[in-house]
């Protein structure tokens, strides 16, 4: 791997007024790869992804180094970090539901990212936000455009979501549960469409998810966490190897089509996997 | 073609429900005018009429008829235009009441613009510093609004304002030098006096005007700003706004372009709401600063017990809040693509 686009090492997030750290000491780098991050609900995997944005305004962040390229993240003012967010490094949120205003027109709102960090007409973004939609696939994307939020369908939605964080050709993105919201019929669909995006123009793909087949399939390499910590890195495709015991337990947890009818595997927590420091 | 239909059918629907709601008033007001611990025959005839006179009035008012058939009495007259003759002052009520509303409305209007003008922000602003010394500094600000008596800050404004400083105009809506110079066209003072070219009256009235409308805008701020600051918090907790940040628009971009444009509706609502109320009759400014409007005039009519006045004044405060509301319903459509 050549040098990394991220790299960060013993990072811990405290959120404001709390009395334990929600991230503790997670380090790992990102190249120009599909690296997954998989964990239960809480272990920390969100809070990471916002970290790196520094979208956690009551949290305080410390790490021995949070590097963009080779910007030093922790030390940029909020007014730098702007230039950044949307730019070389954005999110794409869990459900175009919510995370789309309700009351601004789609083109609109695609574009806006186009005109804020370049310098150009209304007209011109606009035709920006078009060209994007349609390389996610939206057919008839004028119209598309002139429409609210509500009036189009969840899967089309987190297409337009995608458009909207890819429009500033950014070098890393980070994919906060992507599907989660989405009806299974167009899950696969819309992970297509960004996987393909990611690999044409290089990006950096930070996929936040609880779904390990989706990250075996989507992703070069996984990171596993649990409370606050990582508990193990492996390749994707060696994730049926996975030699920690809380990973084995969640691949066990997994239903599988065709499989026993036996009651699944309930998750064992270890106290001791808590201390443990990542291999 | 269907949305077309769609949006008719809303409005024969909304008329309806206006129909309604007026004849709910209308019984209410009725009722309202039986139920008065008043007697209308004694306040016509006087305390000295003789019997025969108590009742001769008393079958010409209809009063010997059924209650219902009273109240179809009543509803013919209201919809032909006559809300009968006030006994205070001789005059049929409703040019009575043409004459006091137009000083009720400037005030009104110059009071909401205020309250509204200093509310929003303030809310926008406590909201967007919450539990920080901003947030604290409104929190003050608009308790002290809401909790001081409005005619008791009226009273300490004119005596330091007015009589210590002299930096604004006393009681009325002119120095009574001007009273009586600029013919009554509209009836609103600010208008007439424009038209009538005399400026001296015009910037009279406005410095007669400037003091009792801060005060109720003050006091109106205080409702507006708690109400913007809860729409404010709830909006910034939405997820858009997240988006709106990683897209890397500041603060100050991702406050007013996105949670802003999302609260109009709301604010709309409460702000007609507040408009409503002091429309209404700010019934103790008017009277610490002898403005002769609505309030007062209700008021002095419903002491004396003249029913016409006040049953009709009840009318005109139910029909300010059904029209209201109906403006609020249409900028609802305007502001919110999803009610469309």
């Amino acid at each position: 791997m050549t040098s990394p686009i991220l790299d960060v090492k013993n990072l811990h997030i405290r959120y404001g007024g709390a009395s334990a750290d929600a991230v503790r000491g997670v380090s790992f780098t990102l190249g120009r790869e599909r690296l997954g991050i998989v964990g239960e609900s809480g272990s920390g995997k969100s809070t990471v992804g916002r970290a790196l944005l520094r979208l956690l305004p009551s949290a305080k962040i410390t790490a021995e180094t949070m590097r963009f390229e080779d910007i030093e993240l922790l030390s940029l003012t909020e007014k730098q970090m702007l230039g950044i967010r949307g730019r070389r490094m954005s999110m794409i949120l869990q459900d175009p539901k919510f995370s789309l205003n309700p009351i601004r027109k789609v083109g609109d709102q695609v574009a806006e990212t186009y005109l804020r960090h370049f310098k150009c007409s209304r007209k011109e973004a606009g035709e920006k936000a078009i060209a994007m939609l349609e390389a996610v696939k939206i057919r008839d994307p004028e119209r598309v455009c002139e429409q609210y939020p509500h009036e189009i369908s969840g899967g089309m939605g987190q297409r337009v979501m995608i458009a909207m964080m890819l429009l500033a050709d950014p070098d890393v993105v980070i994919a906060d549960e992507p599907t989660s919201a989405l009806d299974v019929t167009v899950r696969l669909q819309v992970l297509n469409i960004l996987d393909s995006l990611v690999r044409d123009r290089g990006i950096g793909l930070i996929m936040i998810s609880h779904d390990l087949n989706l990250v075996r399939n989507f992703c070069d390499r996984v990171l596993i966490m649990y409370a606050g910590r990582v508990v193990e890195t492996l390749a994707a495709r060696d994730l049926d190897k996975a030699q920690h015991p809380y990973t084995r337990g969640l691949l066990a947890a997994q239903p599988r089509i065709g499989g026993a009818r036996a009651p699944l595997a309930v998750l064992d927590r270890r106290p001791e996997w808590l201390e443990e420091v990542s291999r | 073609m269907s949305k077309r239909r769609l949006s008719l059918q809303g409005a024969t629907g909304q008329i309806g429900t206006i129909l309604v709601t007026l004849l709910g008033l209308l019984i209410l007001t009725f009722i309202i005018g039986r139920m008065m611990p008043a007697d209308p025959v004694r306040a016509i005839v006087g305390e000295d009429a003789t019997r025969e006179t108590y009742e001769q009035v008393f079958r010409s008012l209809g009063l010997d008829r059924p209650l219902w058939e009273q109240f179809f009495y009543y509803l013919g007259d209201v919809l032909t235009g006559d809300f009968g003759t006030s006994i205070r002052t001789g005059q049929p009520v409703i040019q009575d009441i043409l004459h006091v509303m137009p000083a009720t409305i400037e005030l009104a209007t110059f009071a909401i613009l205020i309250g509204a003008g200093l509310g929003v922000p303030m809310g926008v602003i406590a909201a967007v510093n919450k539990d920080r010394w901003p947030d604290h500094v409104v929190r003050v600000l608009s308790l002290f609004g809401h909790s001081m008596p409005i005619f008791w800050t009226g009273m300490i404004a004119l005596i330091v304002l007015y009589a210590k400083l002299d930096l604004v105009g006393g009681s009325g809506r002119m120095d009574q030098f001007y009273i009586g110079l600029v013919p009554e066209t509209t009836g609103f003072l600010l208008i007439d006096s424009l038209l009538a070219g005399e400026m001296d009256v015009f910037w009279s009235a406005v410095n007669h005007l400037i003091l009792p409308a801060s005060l109720l805008g003050y006091s109106s701020s205080a409702y507006i700003t708690r109400m913007t600051r809860s729409f404010m918090l709830d909006q910034l907790g939405q997820e858009y706004i997240t988006t709106a940040r990683v897209k890397g628009l500041s603060k100050h971009q991702t406050i007013w372009r996105h949670a802003f444009v999302n609260i109009r509706v709301q604010l709309v609502t409460i702000v007609a709401l507040a408009y409503g109320s002091l429309l209404e009759g700010a019934v103790l400014i008017e009277t610490v600063f002898a403005w002769p409007g609505f309030g007062q005039y209700l008021t002095s009519n419903l002491i004396i017990g003249d029913m016409n006045a006040v049953m009709t004044c009840v009318l005109i405060v139910g029909v300010i809040f059904i029209a209201l509301n109906l403006l609020s319903d249409v900028l609802y459509r305007l502001f919110d693509p999803r009610t469309r």
